[in-house]
């Protein structure tokens, strides 16, 4: 018996937020469950909910997840958000694999100490620009598609819009050599579902402030 | 045209060494093509052949494929190694991520500097005895099959047979209190293809050495 997925994470982004976006593009509604204190992280573990004693957890279809990666995979195959094809999964693993040492970058960013903040901040600036985004304005420019894989939406263009709105918290006009890029972000933040995710009073976390760091390094020893 | 897969990184296990086994795993022969020097990272990267100038990197049927999990994952569907529906499929990424973050923390160890490395090694030890191991014995004391998931052999059970062995060249005793896994590693070590792969003369590769560090670290970085 099915309800809706319930999320177990603190009220961050942090690695749960590639999950509300993928369960948001594919209209899925789900509930989430907040660890506001260290006491909340440890009833979980207490309780023998978290297999590695970590969350992200999400309860879905009768099974308590973890691990970010097994939860999206099991998600983007479910909702046909995975390709048709082995070949074609192989691409969208190989993009989002990409994505998300980019976002990965950008997420230890807050956690840097001030004096190396300017040097990291750079370096996802370069990497952004030479290594990630020539690689998806190619593929777009290639085939000419509106979609990254196989002409039709998937984890890869979720996770991709994912990525390039995070940079441009950091640098806004990132994406000024990336028509293609640009043309792609219009018109993947247009789709319904995305868009509605995209809008004030969804469940798409905000930036960490200073505070948020501070509970959260408390909470999960950081 | 395909023939054998061919792998592209330097004479060391890495994040290739996964790739290694799995390939070994399911009965597959591969070839090596291994990075010396920066320059031959640089010779690939400007010859257009790594998606995003990195390695692993992995001829196979007809991609140049990047990005060790996305290789991974496709050997294991190729191979019928990754479980018959979604939800043994979850239940295999599951227990793979879990023995891939134990295996990061056993790799990191010879690259840590001097006056952090008692500390890791300390940490390494606590994880796996406290916090992975554990899983993975009350998995098979749960079902009491042969193998993780699914009563059919899958990469779940290659990556923790891998990890087991890793573990083990840290602290040759780091199994007694497990003696569902000390059963598993033996049997699967059994299985002939493995078996094969655990003999020497094999593409498996040692552990990477003190003495290696500053080679590896300088055709990456």
């Amino acid at each position: 018996m099915a309800g809706k997925p319930k999320l177990h994470y603190s009220r961050v982004r942090g690695k749960m937020e590639s999950i509300r976006w993928l369960l948001a593009a594919a209209g899925v509604e789900f509930e989430e469950e907040f660890i506001e204190t260290k006491e909340d992280l440890e009833k979980l573990r207490s309780d023998g909910v978290l297999l590695f004693q970590q969350v992200p957890m999400v309860e879905i279809d009768g099974m308590k997840m973890v691990q970010t990666r097994a939860i999206l995979s099991y998600i983007a195959a479910k909702y046909n958000l995975y390709g048709k094809d082995l070949k074609e999964r192989a691409w969208i693993d190989m993009y989002v694999e990409g994505t998300t040492d980019l976002m990965g970058m950008i997420m230890q960013l807050a956690f840097q100490p001030a004096d190396t903040k300017e040097k990291h901040l750079a370096l996802i600036i370069e990497r952004a620009t030479k290594r990630y985004f020539p690689v998806y304005e190619k593929a777009l420019k290639d085939h000419g598609h509106d979609y990254l894989v196989g002409n039709k939406l998937s984890w890869a263009d979720i996770h991709l819009l994912e990525g390039i709105l995070m940079v441009e918290e950091c640098k806004p006009d990132i994406l000024s050599a990336f028509p293609l890029l640009q043309a792609f972000k219009g018109r993947t933040s247009n789709i319904p579902t995305i868009k509605k995710f995209l809008q004030p009073g969804s469940q798409r976390k905000p930036p960490m402030d200073e505070k948020t760091l501070a509970t959260v390094r408390k909470i999960y020893n950081v | 045209m395909s023939g054998k897969p061919k792998l592209h990184y330097f004479n060391g296990r890495g994040r290739m060494e996964t790739i290694r086994w799995l390939l070994a795993a399911a009965g597959v022969e591969f070839e090596e093509c291994f990075l010396e020097s920066k320059d031959d990272l640089t010779t690939l990267q400007k010859g257009g052949f790594l998606l995003f100038q990195q390695v692993p990197m992995v001829e196979i049927d007809g991609m140049k494929m990047v990005q060790t999990r996305a290789i991974l994952n496709y050997i294991a569907a190729k191979h019928n190694l990754y479980g018959k529906d979604l939800k043994e499929r979850a239940l295999i990424d599951m227990y793979v991520e879990g023995t891939t973050d134990l295996s990061e923390l056993l790799m990191m160890y010879p690259f840590q500097p001097a006056d952090k490395k008692e500390q890791h090694f300390a940490t390494l030890v606590d994880k796996a005895t406290n916090r992975y191991f554990p899983v993975y014995e009350q998995v098979l004391k749960d079902h009491g099959q042969d193998f993780l998931v699914g009563n059919q052999f899958s990469r779940a059970d290659v990556q923790l047979l891998e990890t087991l062995l890793m573990a083990e060249e840290y602290k040759a005793d780091i199994l007694a209190k497990f003696p569902l896994l000390q059963k598993f590693k033996a049997r699967i070590s059994n299985i002939p293809p493995i078996k094969k792969f655990l003999q020497p003369g094999s593409q498996r590769k040692p552990p990477t050495q003190e003495k290696d560090v500053p080679k590896v670290m300088k055709i990456f970085y």
